[in-house]
């Protein structure tokens, strides 16, 4: 969970400002990291847990190899995305770095920026989940490797569903929307979104299409950059019955994810009864509102009546830190000890993370986290977040898109049509 | 008009000699103060080449390629960017929103901030207190002014919402940021909040420095209250307010800050400006090409206006400064 996606979309604000500046710091942050056993790391871990865990894996690195220094960087995940377009321009990329894999960093590998480690970490990598090595991963070679990995669903407040006589999870989409209105008879506003930023809404529009295509029909749409087929208007015209129903808080177009009145707060206040969000929901909830505590459950995505993808296909993401071109073998050799059994517990049982490597789920208390990383482990299928997975622009324009159908202002058809041709034009 | 002075009077070299002297010392000394000149503004220069010149040339230079920001530029295409850009039905809306933004700024937050103005040069109890707390918001930076607002303006919760209940209009259900239709007037409400004070400041020093008399002989002469202000105040006013409507024009088209902490552009880009669009181009759609062509052509609108504005309304208020030059020949 989250700590690296939650502070990656956390204060969009500020970290627009800080974008701004990201050229300037370029300018003057030159590194000569791959000097000698220094290694320069960029990352973004700028809120606890990982705030606290980062530096201590280092210190311990440093303690075993004497010698060596490894300097962090830690950057505000917008900040960090910005800088990091700086950088790529520059040519140059640090030693090591803080990568969600997907369309970005095949970019970046495409641009000869990016280390291939396949051959160095084949002896330890096959301790490591596939599902969350998959996005660090291109033509059967290793770029990056993880050390989060998780997925989006539904958290929702047990003690709103009560009140509204709603006795067990939706199963199906018209189960769903029958609970949406049934919620909203009872007075609850039933889902809480954050609109101002977009990622949020298109986990909507991303999920229902792997509902009635299944992960192949994304896989398919990513390499034919075609999104008019069925299961992507399909999709579109699914979300705009929920859309339909107005179940979003009052002034959602203009929320925010994590603020004190944003997405995660509505749930972690107890004002609404769901979220759609991944495996970061609770933390942020108890740090943007109180917590619910027991009151908050989870279930998988419903499925689409009609639809070809199983329940069990999932929509999530993860972390990772991948090498720069000119990296030093030891950058590759601390990614080893920082993937290791060991620092995984130690992630995982801050709360903030879910497990990697094989033999570290033990150290998995919350019974929600758990729900999720077993949903995770019995998955079918996995397709990473549409913002990631494809390159920049086609993902930014699936987040407008459904954002625009989310308020009203186009059409299913539309959404796909418009997506198709970012697609296109790239 | 050397040659032309020899050409003339051929015979007459000893006489002229002296003042042929007079004039290569005179002709020396005034390339040595040049020399002077020049070497004081060379290192300027070349920080403003460097640092403004360059990059205005290199955004030009890669607006005409596909660029994604990697490497170097490599897939020119000539004007498309361009092309597409004029065809692009956000940007056709950036600048309509900008147009907006400049007429209501003009329109309506000077006279404000000239009325505030006028009213706190009156003699007034605790006017310095006043001015002090309209300059106030002037000083805060755009990201706290954004961060207060989202605050005021959240929906239900906040104090905009309150204030409303509390007079009894909480029934219209005002979106404020969170609808498409308010979003624009609410940030130019913040726009105004903010800067305001600065304008008024302005005026403020203008206003005082108008003679007493000129008011006084006005009054003399049987002028009221309206009078003076129109006929007397408001001409002497005239410098002042061409600049200061030039600085609001210059700030609203390059309005960005306010717009991204508080909206990002939303709801559905019915508050995105042109700065706003530029940034999502060049540093989350990796479309560094495209955002490139953006910029330039808020470089072009700025810049055009900027000569127009100072050629024909700034003329008589900067002769003597940027054309001095005129003087001294």
């Amino acid at each position: 969970m989250g700590t690296a996606p939650l502070s990656r979309r956390t204060f969009l604000a500020a970290a627009g400002l800080a974008g701004l500046s990201a050229p300037l710091l370029s300018a003057c942050g030159g590194s000569d990291g791959s000097s000698g056993k220094t290694i320069e790391w960029w990352n973004i871990a700028t809120t606890d847990p990982g705030k606290t865990l980062w530096p201590q894996a280092v210190k311990e690195y440093q303690a075993a190899h004497p010698g060596v220094t490894i300097k962090q960087n830690p950057m505000e995940n917008d900040a960090y995305k910005s800088k990091m377009t700086a950088q790529t321009a520059s040519g140059k990329l640090p030693d090591l770095f803080h990568t969600w894999g997907g369309g970005v960093l095949k970019q970046q590998v495409d641009a000869g920026l990016v280390r291939d480690i396949t051959d160095d970490v084949k002896p330890w990598i096959g301790n490591l989940s596939p599902i969350a090595r998959q996005a660090y991963e291109f033509d059967g070679k290793t770029y990056a490797i993880p050390y989060d990995i998780g997925m989006v669903g539904f958290w929702y407040n047990k003690a709103h569903f009560d009140k509204a006589k709603i006795d067990k999870p939706p199963a199906t989409w018209a189960e769903f929307l029958e609970d949406v209105r049934k919620l909203k008879a009872a007075g609850i506003t039933p889902i809480a979104l954050g609109g101002k930023e977009k990622w949020p809404g298109h986990y909507y529009w991303a999920y229902l299409a792997i509902r009635v295509g299944g992960v192949a029909a994304v896989q398919e749409a990513s390499k034919t950059n075609d999104f008019t087929t069925d299961p992507f208007v399909q999709a579109g015209r699914h979300l705009k019955e929920l859309v339909d129903l107005q179940p979003f808080q009052n002034g959602f177009l203009g929320a925010s994810y994590s603020s004190t009145d944003g997405q995660a707060a509505q749930m972690g206040n107890g004002k609404t009864a769901m979220e759609l969000m991944g495996q970061w929901a609770p933390s942020v909830q108890r740090d943007m509102g109180e917590g619910i505590g027991d009151d908050l459950g989870f279930f998988p995505f419903p499925a689409v009546e009609g639809g070809s993808g199983a329940v069990t296909e999932v929509f999530g993401g993860g972390g990772g830190n991948a090498v720069g071109r000119d990296g030093p073998d030891i950058a590759i050799d601390f990614l080893k000890f920082f993937a290791s059994v060991d620092n995984d517990r130690k992630r995982v049982a801050s709360g903030g993370y879910l497990p990697i490597a094989k033999g570290a789920e033990s150290a998995l208390t919350d019974p929600n986290l758990r729900t999720v990383w077993e949903t995770l482990n019995k998955a079918t299928g996995f397709q990473q977040f549409f913002d990631q997975a494809f390159p920049p622009a086609v993902g930014q324009e699936v987040n407008d898109q459904v954002a625009a159908l989310i308020a009203g202002k186009a059409a299913p058809e539309q959404v796909a049509q418009a997506v198709t041709q970012a697609a296109k034009g790239q | 008009m050397a040659v032309s002075v020899r050409k003339s009077a051929p015979g007459r070299d000893a006489a002229s000699a002296p003042a042929r002297h007079r004039r290569a010392a005179r002709s020396r000394r005034r390339l040595r103060e040049r020399a002077t000149i020049a070497a004081f503004l060379l290192p300027a220069l070349v920080l403003f080449a460097a640092l403004v010149l360059l990059p205005v040339v290199f955004a030009l230079y890669t607006s005409l390629f596909r660029w994604g920001g990697f490497g170097w530029p490599d897939e020119f295409v000539g004007l498309d960017n361009f092309v597409r850009l004029f065809q692009d039905e956000v940007f056709l809306g950036d600048l309509w929103r900008g147009f907006v933004l400049i007429a209501l700024s003009v329109c309506v937050q000077l006279p404000f901030a000239l009325a505030m103005a006028v009213l706190l040069n009156q003699r007034l109890r605790g006017r310095a207190f006043y001015r002090l707390l309209f300059f106030a918001p002037y000083v805060l930076s755009e990201v706290i002014t954004g961060v207060l607002f989202t605050m005021i303006f959240a929906p239900d919760s906040g104090l905009a919402d309150h204030i409303m209940d509390a007079v009894g209009l909480g029934g219209l259900g005002i979106g404020w940021f969170a609808s498409s239709s308010t979003v624009l007037p609410t940030v130019f409400l913040v726009m105004t909040w903010k800067y305001f004070g600065f304008h008024m400041i302005l005026y403020l020093a203008g206003l005082q420095s108008i003679p007493k008399d000129v008011l006084e002989a006005a009054s003399i002469d049987g002028a009221g209250a309206w009078q003076r202000f129109r006929y007397v105040t408001l001409p002497l006013l005239g410098p002042t307010i061409r600049i200061s409507a030039f600085l609001s024009v210059i700030g609203a088209i390059q309005l960005f800050d306010l717009i991204w902490v508080t909206t990002a552009g939303g709801p559905v880009h019915s508050s995105e400006t042109m700065a706003v669009t530029m940034f999502q181009f060049g540093f989350k759609r990796y479309q560094v090409g495209y955002a490139s062509a953006i910029s330039v052509v808020m470089f072009l609108i700025s810049f055009v206006f900027a000569l127009f504005y100072q050629r024909y309304v700034l003329r008589r208020d900067l002769e003597g400064a940027v054309t001095s030059m005129r003087g001294r020949r």
